[in-house]
């Protein structure tokens, strides 16, 4: 444990930038991707251009998106923004469809029924659609948590800085401990991550929640 | 746009393809290795991954097990896995062995589980009444399974496959950073000696050969839909795939 105490200050200051690094993509693809999933329920055509370009990005490999991005957006190689590009990219890609499969799940007839009642088409979405879709989309965001916080690693082949690093830093220079305590932290970064999520999807969505009343006074 | 031109330039200028060219070419040497890493890694992954995901998709055991399992296999950090057990094989293996063994190994357990979730849902999604109807029809256990599960499942279970390998292709890119050849060779090696042109050029093969590869799979799985299951958009990526399941299993 030797390398680890000596070395506490530069292991926060990489899990501190991990942790940057991966909220912004997670909330920005979040947010991305409601109003396209939305969209694919709403044709079939918008549907088929969603889910499949969303998995055709999914399908190109981490490091030669970030090589390739510089040249899509004014960017350098190893600017810090291509690596939040590309895990936005993957991001929305994962997140879109579960926001399709979300909103698909809503019942017509509710909808319907929304409508009759009087919701106008902005009051609806907010209220019925949104809510409705909520277990489903927090699956979806789960997961795209989950993945982008290990990809970030990825990120340090351009160059930047997080738990990555001790990754490289470690087999370079020959140091197991190192390598491991960054595995570690990479995964409970994702933990903690998750169970921030599932407590904020309780919080927003008290109706799903399991441990009701009734099995409390069991 | 004309960094992409000299890069689809450099990809086809012929000199790069000769036999016996400077490491990291020729171009096809290491797309044979990458080629070859994944199909090993897929090959044992398959061996290991999908009778036990028959197994519990069959018996319906353990897919609590699964779903922790997938799920938090995606937590970890493919990079931090891959050196991580070099640097182990590293000791007690030779120099030349130990990077290949080490980065198999890799492969092997990123792969899978989608592998194993693929084969459990895949199952999972075959309608219980139609088993049920199987299962009365006088059909043993083996026979549900591999005529009337399997078949079903196939596209489900292909799916799984198809992302296993995808996942694969894109991690042996990375591990040429470790060392090791394949199409991320190309990548690395012009990454340090500053030639875009080379970088480019791998980056877009590397991206070229997954959607082939994704391309041909999706081929392959809108074959073997049976009817049925063709509209089901799940069916595709298993990443958000929840499979209802009636409780009426236990009681068959």
């Amino acid at each position: 444990m030797t390398w680890t105490q000596n070395n506490l200050d530069l292991i926060v200051e990489l899990t501190l930038n991990h942790v940057r690094l991966s909220v912004i993509p997670i909330v920005v693809s979040f947010l991305l991707a409601i109003p396209l999933g939305w969209l694919a329920t709403r044709n079939s055509a918008l549907r088929t251009l969603v889910i499949t370009g969303g998995s055709l990005l999914y399908t190109i490999p981490s490091l030669p998106l970030f090589v390739i991005l510089p040249l899509v957006i004014p960017t350098r190689v190893l600017d810090e923004t291509n690596l939040i590009v590309a895990l936005i990219i993957y991001g929305v890609a994962l997140m879109s469809r579960s926001a399709a499969d979300g909103f698909a799940s809503v019942e017509r007839p509710t909808l319907d029924a929304s409508t009759a009642v009087g919701f106008s088409p902005a009051a609806r979405f907010f209220r019925v659609e949104l809510p409705l879709a909520g277990p489903v989309l927090l699956a979806g965001i789960r997961v795209v948590s989950v993945s982008t916080i290990a990809l970030v690693s990825v990120g340090i082949i351009i160059g930047s800085a997080n738990l990555g690093t001790l990754f490289l830093n470690g087999k370079q220079r020959g140091i197991l401990e190192e390598v491991v305590v960054g595995i570690v932290l990479s995964l409970l970064v994702a933990l903690v991550f998750d169970i921030i999520i599932v407590r904020l999807g309780r919080l927003l969505m008290p109706w799903t929640r399991k441990d009701g009343p009734v099995v409390v006074t069991r | 746009m004309n960094v992409l031109l000299d890069a689809l330039r450099w990809l086809i200028d012929p000199a790069h393809w000769e036999p016996g060219a400077l490491s990291p070419l020729p171009i096809q040497d290491r797309l044979v290795e990458h080629l070859l890493y994944t199909g090993m890694a897929v090959l044992i992954a398959g061996i290991l991954a999908l009778p036990l995901g028959f197994y519990i998709g069959h018996t319906g055991k353990g897919r609590q097990f699964v779903i922790a399992f997938t799920g938090s296999m995606r937590a970890l950090p493919t990079l931090g896995l891959l050196f991580f057990l070099l640097m182990v094989f590293g000791y007690w293996l030779s120099y030349d062995t130990a990077p290949i063994v080490g980065a198999t190994i890799a492969f092997v357990i990123l792969a899978i589980p989608s592998m194993l979730a693929g084969a459990y849902t895949g199952l999972e999604s075959v309608d219980r009444q139609v088993i049920d109807a199987a299962r009365a029809n006088g059909m043993t256990e083996w026979q549900i399974l591999t005529q009337v599960e399997i078949p079903l499942g196939l596209p489900l279970i292909l799916g799984g496959v198809r992302a296993a390998v995808l996942q694969v292709i894109a991690t042996v890119t990375i591990a040429s950073y470790a060392g090791l050849g394949g199409l991320g060779r190309i990548i690395t090696s012009g990454i340090g000696l500053n030639d875009y042109n080379r970088i480019l050029g791998g980056a877009l093969l590397v991206t070229a050969l997954a959607l082939l590869i994704d391309g041909a799979f999706a081929a392959v799985q809108r074959g073997t839909a049976t009817g049925g299951l063709s509209d089901r958009p799940a069916a595709r990526r298993l990443a958000t795939s929840r499979s209802p399941r009636p409780p009426s299993r236990e009681s068959a």
